[in-house]
């Protein structure tokens, strides 16, 4: 716990107090079990309830900050075009979009990091679901791209912590086009060899989960998180079906095969630590030759291969 | 043939077309002659009513239920078709309809929703609302396609991916997910249409494509009118005003560079008109999937992926 107690809890709290001096809600209510915590209690806890163990809601800071080792970087990301279909319901988007910005302090709703975790270097997207619900418009869209050719920059895995309810009405057909542009920001990371870890946090919907987010070489769930296609009432509404208990929660996913592990916040970054070392440093026994690609010219110039001791140890070849 | 609230007109100058008919048999020549002014005033009427549909129109044209599905421009276009059933895993979902078949001389893997067109089909389709088995098979057959060098033919019509406790269970979200990312893995040409309703997640799914060709009326939509104004507006009465908003027509879509084609309707809509929508749409998918002959699989699929990441770049705002 070196990095809780010597990193985390500083950091939330300057985070907390760059904000305010004197926090006027030094008393939190835990949205599960109505307990009242206090600030310091929660801050240490990761905001995971002391009582009954419920899991909230983090803000990309707290996140980033929990995953990292110190220092880690957050990188400015792409500005796509605002509003471009103008959108206008009860309230205009350029409004609703101007109210989000001034309550994150965020121009969308996701920040995108690179740095170390464990010593292995990562690069991590986490949402905001304070943002407009996190929902997925262009500029989540640029920014989960933004993050994937970094991670391919770096050569590093990435880790995407979603937590959204879905694509953004507002943008429109662009919103869902942000699907398979998602989907090939996951495939430029894949394709390059590197891990593409996924930590669904609540909630994790619609167009979101039916994208990038299901797509995960690992899927780890944090507890009690909402995590499905169909949103519950949308379900009740049109097909009339009651719902079963815990429906569309870490743990119905666990049991039908959804997600690897649904992971405590406490050890999410010993966990991530270990999937990431068991990834990038195989070890010499593990270490696989890597014959040239099928089309590529070497193979056509019948050069004898190098013999391979098991072991992983290649030797060349000897005349005889 | 069922007529929309907005062909009222139309269909009373219509039934007193038929009436007219009815009475002479066509011997009396002032009626004839009648027939053939009202014939006029019919023409006219349906020329300038579908000339500015509104969005919220569109969306009552692209359901339309005479319009042809995607099973009749299967049984019109594709010779040979040879349904192929089942994803392997759990069960053959047949709100997607697929198999191998021949398109003007080509063998090709057509995979598309289909929604029925009477009780007992739309309850066997489930309305064109798919399962994660459904995306599975969609998935099966673009595999299939890739393997043996043919082309793919989509036809997208569907309100949304099926909402339910089964599908969810079952893993609704990574059969979308896994379903576009076979779209964009595959090294064949794929070309999707959407012929009625294009709904979200469930449409994209099979339209992750080289081409995307859209008709006329058809419709293409992040949400349904009906679900955003019940989100936006608190009521789903506002449909209309979402609609407009949401900018789901062909013509938004292409002006938005999210569509390559639309495909002309006759006048007064596909309904009206089936066999010459079929063709022209037929037409329409020869010319695309000309276009992407002799390419080779990798700069095909790269072309397609970079289709999809110029999307919002420019030409907008
Ligand atoms: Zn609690």
């Amino acid at each position: 716990m070196n990095w809780l107690t010597n990193f985390v809890r500083p950091k939330i709290r300057a985070l907390v107090s760059s904000k305010k001096d004197v926090p006027d809600n030094l008393w939190h209510k835990c949205p599960s079990c109505e307990a009242m915590i206090f600030h310091r209690d929660l801050e240490e806890n990761l905001h995971v309830c002391q009582h009954c163990g419920f899991h909230m809601r983090l803000d990309p800071p707290k996140r980033l900050a929990m995953l990292f080792d110190p220092n880690f970087q957050t990188i400015e990301l792409p500005k796509p075009i605002v509003d471009p279909l103008k959108f206008r319901d009860q309230k205009r988007y350029t409004d609703r979009l101007k109210d989000a910005q001034s309550k994150t302090g965020r121009p969308d709703a996701i920040a995108v990091a690179h740095g170390k975790i464990g010593g292995h270097a990562a690069v991590v997207a986490a949402f905001d679901f304070g943002f407009m619900g996190g929902s997925m418009g262009m500029a989540v869209g640029e920014g989960l791209l933004a993050a994937a050719k970094l991670a391919v920059l770096q050569q590093a895995p990435l880790i995407v912590v979603p937590s959204s309810g879905g694509a953004r009405m507002q943008e429109g057909i662009l919103s869902l086009m942000q699907m398979p542009r998602t989907v090939i920001a996951v495939e430029m990371v894949k394709e390059a060899g590197l891990p593409y870890i996924v930590l669904l946090t609540d909630p994790t919907t619609g167009g979101v989960t039916a994208s990038f987010a299901m797509l995960g070489d690992i899927h780890i769930a944090e507890p009690g998180a909402q995590i499905g296609f169909a949103g519950a009432r949308v379900i009740e509404s049109t097909i009339r079906e009651t719902l079963p208990e815990g429906f569309q929660r870490s743990e119905y996913l666990l049991e039908h095969g959804m997600v690897d592990m649904v992971v405590h916040r406490k050890d999410l970054r010993g966990t991530l630590i270990r999937l990431v070392d068991l990834l990038r440093r195989p070890g010499p026994g593990a270490e696989v030759v890597r014959l040239p690609k099928a089309d590529s010219p070497e193979r056509h110039m019948a050069r004898p291969m190098p013999a391979v001791i098991p072991g992983g140890v290649a030797e060349p070849p000897r005349p005889d | 043939m069922h007529f929309l609230e907005f062909e009222k007109p139309i269909a009373e100058l219509e039934s007193k077309i038929d009436e007219l008919r009815h009475l002479s048999d066509g011997g009396d020549i002032n009626i004839a002659d009648e027939v053939r002014k009202l014939q006029d005033k019919v023409d006219k009427l349906l020329r300038s009513t579908y000339a500015k549909l509104t969005p919220a129109q569109k969306v009552q044209v692209a359901r339309h239920p005479n319009r042809p599905h995607c099973l009749d421009y299967i049984g019109a276009l594709i010779t040979d078709f040879t349904p192929l059933a089942g994803d392997r895993l759990f069960a053959e979902d047949r709100a997607i309809v697929g198999g191998l078949g021949r398109f003007r001389g080509r063998s090709v893997v057509v995979i598309g929703q289909e929604r029925g067109h009477d009780t007992e089909s739309r309850v066997r389709h489930n309305f064109g609302m798919a399962k994660p088995e459904g995306y599975r098979k969609a998935q099966r057959l673009m595999q299939l396609a890739d393997r043996f060098h043919l082309p793919v033919v989509t036809l997208v019509d569907t309100a949304g991916a099926f909402p339910g406790v089964s599908a969810e269970e079952r893993g609704q979200a990574e059969a979308i997910a896994k379903s576009i990312e076979t779209c964009l893995r595959v090294k064949v040409p794929i070309v999707a249409a959407v012929i009625g309703e294009g709904g979200s997640g469930g449409a994209i799914a099979i339209a992750a494509a080289d081409r995307v060709l859209m008709l006329e009326h058809a419709i293409y939509s992040v949400i349904s009118p009906e679900g955003c104004a019940s989100i936006l507006w608190r009521s789903a009465a506002n449909a209309a005003d979402a609609a407009q908003a949401l900018r789901l027509t062909a013509q938004d879509l292409k002006e938005l560079g999210v569509i390559d084609r639309i495909v002309m309707e006759p006048v007064g809509g596909a309904h009206r008109r089936r066999e010459d929508t079929i063709n022209a749409l037929g037409n329409a998918l020869e010319d695309a999937l000309d276009g992407l002959r002799g390419q080779d699989g990798g700069s095909l699929r790269h072309g397609r992926r970079q289709k999809f990441l110029e999307i919002g770049q420019k030409g907008l705002g």
